[in-house]
């Protein structure tokens, strides 16, 4: 091995210790991890080592989720290490929620060796292949020569632009090979001078946002995931640009807590179970500010009736996110914090005064559709409404340092609905793939990176399920995570579905055979409560929270409660069916009925 | 406001876009453009490849395809947002350019249609590269439509095979990519 003298951090190193290092020269303190055959010389230089912790997981799927929670809840980026062919193939899922959210990970997977690969070596798999469509990168290392500057880039990429997983593809020969490291700072710019995503918006485009934003009638900020991606800045400049302007706000799932949901200017989550102001403030504003968010099929409906009267502005940092879905008058492709501090400085320069005639309008119109107090529902008799549930678990948990998780179902669009957020970071759900089995291994890397903090997992019994196995690694590495089951004996979101669209056929949509979540705990060495009527629900919400270590809490809910509002799939925002005593649902077309 | 800021109005027809991709030559490339079009569902009615800078590393992708306005700008950012692409131009929105396709043609026959089909190649300026008794095999050269027209003319002369590279592509003018 020749040594460049000039760079005084070369040194002749095994792969895996230039992995290793590399690892800590990003600044990882923990990587989420399953050993395998392919690993295990990683494994060896983890062991004899002590910057970059690991945490053991049950099933590697779990390992993808807890690093999505550790980077969704510390805005780093999520590290993942998994074996070759069954441990890369169990990360899939994982990683194409990821893509779908822009969430931030790097994911190490071991290969056979180089020369076996193409041999249909013992668990060997095309990783590189499988993973290419649910990464928004991916690298085969092939000599050790290129593996610090691929890692470096791989960090990079991951975290820079819309950020989303990257894999890193390490065949065995290539991590038991000597060869030399690089510092990140050795490196010039990273090599692909083909990645430079746009961060500073046009200025020509802001002053014309700025134009059409001053002299609406009818506005309406709608802002999503990005604005807390983008960080501390967005979430800033927004709040300072929606009070300047004393316009209205809705967030989307995945930008929930980008807004304080406590000030009187927000008008809650939109989207097919968001609220009747906020979906109906979307149908009729004349313009639109988009930021971060994508125009998902679960926000506009029907497209062809998705806010036809308004002009749309959209600020994403992915040209692609841009006139994909619904055309919009003025994209700008920028950070979203560079682009709202450039307006907010625009909106200041130009002392802009809003119509307050029409605004104040616009604000009566709002205040009679938010009169109808869509999230109402009623909790009497012997049953547990969940969203009784979930609103005293706010009550409960409010003011505290505490992070909230969900799986996917009915208990997620409660809890997004009855959990108010006020800050960025602290609300992790699986928004574009919708992974059942997301929240308890999310809420894991989330204690990782928060351990004195309350991080509580709202789940679904049948998706809390799919990961539960992870308790055990909660007990392994004394998490305290809480998982808030609201247990209806059903795949309750499947069963709403088949109530309104399949004739009450309940297909394969009730749980049989459940374990007592509450032995269950115990037999983790973990501990478990549970309320069965409503005036228990706040006793096992204490419980809960004062227990020390992991603990499940078994709340049985009502089975045959349905979210409400709701607008159902491939119907316009204002055919949106309320609760049952607000009139009967909307015969879905046959087109609507082919939608997800 | 000028309306160069602003985003055309939608439209639902079908158009055929050129594109010229400008790829770090890395293994796998192709796989993402190609996963890219096949996973979104976008057409391709033509597609070639090769290097075009041995020192920088750099292939050409020349790109046919067809969609409404949005897709092919869809197709356009998508493309962009792939990291080891470093240019992706739409020559027809961007103007005036030059297509061209070579083809290999063969035709099997004898007499009178042996005699025409030599007569057209001529008038195509096609070449003959392979000859027997009874067969051609013809090289042209031209745009597109221009082959379509001689496969078309040689069609009922005997024709029995053909081979087309596919369509590469270059602006007019002055400008590089
Ligand atoms: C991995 C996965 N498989 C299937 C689905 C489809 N799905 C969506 S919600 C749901 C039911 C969830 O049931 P549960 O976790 O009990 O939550 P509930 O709706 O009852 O609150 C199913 C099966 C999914 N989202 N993810």
């Amino acid at each position: 091995m020749t040594t460049d003298p000039t760079k005084t951090e070369s040194r002749a190193m095994t792969g895996a210790e230039i992995l290793v290092q590399a690892l800590a020269d990003q600044g990882v303190e923990v990587v989420f991890g399953y050993p395998g055959g392919a690993v295990l010389p990683i494994y060896d230089a983890l062991f004899r080592q002590n910057r970059v912790r690991h945490i053991l997981v049950r099933h590697e799927q779990g390992a993808v989720h807890a690093a999505e929670g550790y980077a969704r809840s510390t805005g780093k980026v999520g590290v993942v290490l998994v074996t070759s062919g069954p441990g890369a193939t169990n990360c899939v899922t994982g990683l194409t929620d990821a893509l779908m959210d822009s969430v931030p990970l790097v994911c190490l997977t071991g290969q056979v060796p180089t020369h076996m690969i193409g041999n249909d070596a013992f668990q060997e798999a095309d990783t590189i292949g499988i993973t290419r469509p649910c990464t928004k990168h991916n690298y085969l290392v092939k000599q050790v020569g290129d593996l610090s500057r691929v890692v470096h880039e791989a960090f990079y990429i991951a975290r820079s632009g819309r950020p989303g997983p990257v894999v890193v593809d390490l065949p065995k020969n290539v991590v038991m090979a000597e060869g030399e490291y690089t510092t990140p700072s050795d490196l010039d710019a990273p090599r692909h001078g083909s990645y430079r995503p746009q961060m500073e918006p046009e200025r020509a485009k802001i002053e014309a946002a700025i134009e059409l934003i001053a002299n609406a009638k009818r506005p309406l900020f709608y802002t999503g995931g990005g604005i807390i991606n983008s960080g501390p800045q967005a979430v800033q400049k927004l709040r300072e640009l929606v009070q300047l302007s004393g316009y209205p706000i809705t967030n989307t799932l995945m930008g929930l807590g980008g807004f304080p949901a406590s000030d009187k200017q927000f008008l809650g989550m939109l989207g097919m179970h968001g609220t009747y102001e906020a979906n109906l403030a979307m149908a009729e504003c004349d313009v639109m500010i988009a930021v971060g968010a994508r125009f998902d099929d679960r926000v506009t409906g029907r497209l062809a009736d998705f806010s036809k009267g308004s002009k749309k502005i959209h600020i994403d940092i992915d040209p692609s996110s841009i006139n994909k879905n619904v055309r919009v008058e003025l994209g700008i492709v920028a950070d979203c914090g560079r682009a709202l501090d450039a307006l907010v400085e625009q909106w200041k320069a130009r002392r802009c005064k809003p119509d307050a005639t029409a605004l104040k309008a616009w604000w009566d119109t709002i205040s009679t559709w938010r009169a109808k107090d869509c999230l109402r529902y009623r909790q009497s008799g012997e049953v547990i409404k969940p969203q009784y549930a979930l609103q005293r678990l706010y009550e409960l948990t409010k003011g505290k340092d505490v992070y909230f998780t969900t799986e996917v179902g009915q208990h997620q669009m409660w809890a997004a609905q009855f959990l108010k957020f006020e800050e960025p970071k602290r609300w992790m759900t699986s928004g574009g793939l919708g992974t059942m089995g997301y929240g308890f291994p999310a809420a894991m890397g989330v204690q990782v990176a928060h351990p004195e903090a309350l991080v509580i997992d709202v789940a679904g019994e049948a998706s809390f399920m799919m990961n539960m196995q992870e308790l055990s690694t909660m007990m392994q590495y004394r998490l305290p995570v809480k998982a808030f089951i609201l247990n209806n004996r059903y795949m309750g979101m499947v069963r709403q579905w088949q109530e309104f669209f399949h004739g009450g056929r309940y297909s394969e949509s009730y749980m049989d055979s459940l374990p007592d979540f509450v032995k269950l705990a115990e037999s983790f060495g973990a501990h478990g409560v549970r309320a069965t009527k409503p005036e228990e629900v706040d006793q096992a919400i204490r419980t809960m929270i004062e227990t020390p270590g992991p603990v499940l809490a078994d709340i049985l809910v009502d089975q045959a409660e349905n979210v409400y509002p709701m607008i159902p799939g491939g119907a316009a925002h204002y055919e949106m069916k309320l609760g049952p005593d607000h009139g009967e649902l909307k015969e879905t077309t046959d087109k609507g009925m082919v939608l997800v | 406001m000028t309306s160069a800021l602003y985003s055309s109005a939608p439209d639902t027809a079908v158009e055929r876009h050129t594109f010229s991709v400008l790829v770090e030559n890395e293994p796998g490339v192709l796989a993402r453009v190609i996963g890219l079009f096949s996973g979104r569902g976008y057409n391709i009615e033509s597609l070639t490849v090769a290097e075009v800078d041995r020192v920088r590393r750099l292939s050409r992708i020349n790109l046919v395809t067809t969609g409404s306005r949005m897709i092919i700008e869809q197709i356009k950012n998508q493309l962009d947002r792939l990291v080891p692409i470093h240019k992706v131009r739409d020559l027809t929105v961007e103007g005036a350019h030059l297509e061209r396709e070579i083809a290999l043609i063969k035709v099997v026959g004898s007499g009178e249609k042996r005699v025409e089909s030599l007569r057209i190649a001529d008038i195509f300026r096609a070449h003959v590269v392979d000859s027997t008794n009874t067969s051609f095999v013809f090289e042209m050269t031209g745009r597109p439509e221009k082959v379509d027209a001689f496969i078309r003319l040689m069609e009922p002369l005997g024709l029995i095979e053909i081979s087309r590279a596919g369509v590469v592509a270059m602006s007019r003018g002055t400008d590089g990519i």
